[in-house]
């Protein structure tokens, strides 16, 4: 069998004394998109910071390609091909779309810089529109074009969603989705959370559902969507 | 439509005139008019009208300005609401170059017009720039709130006086040793703070700047605790400045047979100084083109993102405590050598407000604005010596005319775009 790209191994995550994930196991496999659903403060945003290592895994294994990453430095992880789209898409207020987007290559370098861009503004006609424009002058759904375009300038081999849905309006939400399956279909492999777990499981191929900490259930896209219990605690009952 | 705005709405200026009379009429009316002669009042009507009618011609004259074309520029570069950073296209050309032209030029005539005394305000203000520049790329650019700045002033300048002292060490030989003292005590200030922000970090920074100037002021054995140390007068390649050499050695005007002048020593300073002040500005306009400086820019508008993106927050925040410190170090150096004596007054509180004042009037991450308000601050009070009392108080009013009009500091940044590389689709 194929070592996953990012595996999770009986993770615990505390706050103090606080527990925030409790022997957290999950796998993904490369070319896949997988996603995390869950209500709030269940440990979604954690358990993705976590593998940033902030807050770092108090028990466990974070693996990504079979190497264990949970004590190494953020820098480390993001410069070896994690790339995230944090939550709340924290773009840099004062500074223009193309600079956000150049700040995206830190962990890289400037070498590919010119055909990324190039990329982005492909995938993201929007951006292109307004690449001199400062980030803080933008809408919500192209603030989170820019945080998502800014996570795939260092040329990640997963990246990480962190609720991309998070305060956009219906139709703009669709359009970003849209944009994630055209992604997926590239190849990229995708760790999506999110709350929105219509939009998220039709998306995915596999699925996890986390509450209080815990992963409940796991299964692909369409036998979540399908499930009784989750279409009563997420989908509203119908 | 554009001839209608160009043109004066004259109800609108009548109606601004006549208020601006109403209200000059109730405060002149009775401090003007009403004239005390012996033990009666007298009414001199022709005083009140004539300020009121000043009043009014001057008041209708600005609200016509103000709707000239001319007066709309004018006025909108008060606005509030564009604030932040002005972000030019990559290939911008500033006139910039002219005006470093015009202040090398004067820089260069100043020493042999000026007398001592403008001679020494100008170094004061000079070393004030240089300290200025420094917290600028801790505050302005990496957002790190430093109030003991000062601390590393105060290791510069002592850093030359102990030097001497003990290790026989002179001003060429203090300025890079000083410099990488003040980077280091820099670095074991910035390893604690690494985790904090803000408030929290102003207060830790706040004690750092006490404890230094305590310990100096405390440990007599030492720094000759209140009373201070003595500096020596700077060299220029073994040659003194005073009138006779004291160890045996020639003096400057002596080598190169000139006039004997006592300004010697300060024109020499200045001159160094002028040059460090230079180079300093120069590695800083590098720096924040450079991705250190964008970094630092990137951790001051969002460390979260930063962290999330992989940037090595732990090597940005020492890298501008470290550079910011050691500007402060090489400042304290040209510091005490100006003054000949340090002692610890030098180094209160107040100076770390004072550079504080400077880098936030200036505009944060702006380096002109610094430039400039840092010879406000410095120099002018100098030159208005009769007003020395009030300077504090002059300080809180700027401080509250500035926050309300110009909240971003008296130049805005205007940073120049990063240049995509070519062939990326326009």
């Amino acid at each position: 069998m194929k070592v996953p790209i990012l595996e999770l191994r009986n993770v615990d995550v505390f706050y103090g004394p606080i527990q925030a994930l409790r022997d957290v196991s999950l796998e993904i496999h490369e070319g896949e998109t997988v996603s995390l659903i869950g209500a709030n403060g269940a440990g979604k945003s954690t358990l993705l910071m976590s593998i940033f290592g902030q807050p770092r895994a108090g028990g466990g294994e974070i693996l990504y390609r079979g190497e264990d990453i949970s004590k190494k430095s953020s820098h480390y992880i993001a410069s070896n091909g994690i790339a995230q789209s944090p939550e709340g898409r924290r773009v840099f207020p004062d500074m223009t779309v193309e600079e956000n987007l150049l700040m995206g290559t830190i962990p890289i370098g400037m070498t590919h810089a010119e055909e990324d861009l190039q990329r982005m503004f492909e995938l993201f006609p929007r951006l292109k529109e307004r690449r001199n424009q400062r980030a803080m002058t933008m809408s919500g759904g192209e603030q989170q074009m820019l945080a998502i375009a800014r996570a795939l300038m260092s040329r990640p081999k997963i990246l990480l969603l962190d609720e991309p849905s998070l305060g956009l309006a219906p139709i703009v939400v669709k359009h970003i989705f849209q944009t994630l399956r055209e992604l997926a279909k590239g190849g990229m492999t995708i760790f999506l959370v999110e709350q929105n777990a219509n939009h998220a499981l039709k998306l995915s191929d596999r699925a996890y559902v986390m509450v209080n900490g815990q992963i409940r259930m796991s299964g692909t896209g369409r036998e979540l969507l399908e499930d009784p219990q989750v279409r009563e605690a997420y989908l509203g009952g119908h | 439509m554009s001839a209608q705005s160009s043109s004066i709405d004259l109800k609108k200026s009548l109606l601004d005139t006549l208020l601006a009379g109403l209200l000059a009429l109730v405060i002149f009316g009775p401090i003007v008019g009403v004239v005390l002669d012996g033990y009666s009042f007298n009414f001199h009507a022709d005083r009140v009208v004539w300020s009121v009618a000043v009043v009014m011609a001057g008041r209708f004259l600005v609200s016509a300005f103000l709707q000239t074309s001319h007066g709309k520029k004018f006025s909108s570069r008060f606005d509030l609401t564009g604030s932040g950073v002005t972000v030019l296209p990559p290939g911008y050309k500033s006139n910039m170059r002219w005006i470093l032209l015009l202040v090398v030029l004067v820089a260069a005539v100043l020493p042999f017009v000026a007398n001592k005394y403008i001679l020494t305000v100008v170094i004061l203000g000079l070393i004030y720039v240089l300290l200025g520049l420094g917290l600028n790329i801790v505050v302005g650019l990496a957002g790190l709130l430093d109030l003991g700045y000062v601390a590393f002033y105060a290791i510069g300048a002592y850093g030359l006086a102990l030097g001497y002292e003990h290790l026989g060490l002179g001003f060429w030989s203090a300025i890079p040793l000083a410099a990488l003292l003040a980077a280091f005590a820099g670095a074991i200030l910035g390893f604690p703070v690494l985790r904090m922000h803000g408030d929290y970090l102003a207060i830790v920074t706040l004690g750092f700047g006490e404890i230094i100037r305590l310990v100096l002021n405390n440990w007599s054995s030492l720094t000759g605790g209140p009373n201070g140390m003595a500096v020596p007068s700077p060299t220029f390649l073994g040659l003194e400045f005073g009138r006779k050499a004291k160890d045996g050695g020639i003096p400057f005007h002596e080598f190169f047979g000139i006039a004997y002048n006592p300004n010697l020593k300060y024109i020499f300073i200045y001159t160094v100084l002028f040059i460090v002040v230079m180079t300093v500005l120069y590695l800083k306009h590098r720096l924040t083109r450079m991705p250190l400086g964008r970094a630092w820019e990137a951790l001051r508008e969002d460390e979260i993102a930063c962290r999330a993106m992989g940037l090595n927050h732990v090597l940005v925040k020492l890298s501008a405590f470290m550079i910011g410190a050691s500007t402060a170090g090489i400042a304290g150096v040209f510091f005490a050598s100006y003054q000949g004596f340090v002692n610890p007054t030098s180094f209160t509180f107040f100076e770390s407000a004072l550079i504080l004042a400077i880098v936030v009037l200036g505009g944060m991450g702006s380096t002109v604005g610094v430039v400039i308000a840092a010879f406000v601050l410095t120099v002018v009070p100098e030159l208005l010596r009769n007003f020395a009392d009030y300077r504090v108080l002059l300080f809180g009013v700027l401080m509250v005319v500035m926050m309300i009009w110009k909240p971003r500091g008296l130049i805005r940044i205007n940073r120049i775009g990063i240049a995509v590389p070519e062939g990326v689709a326009k």
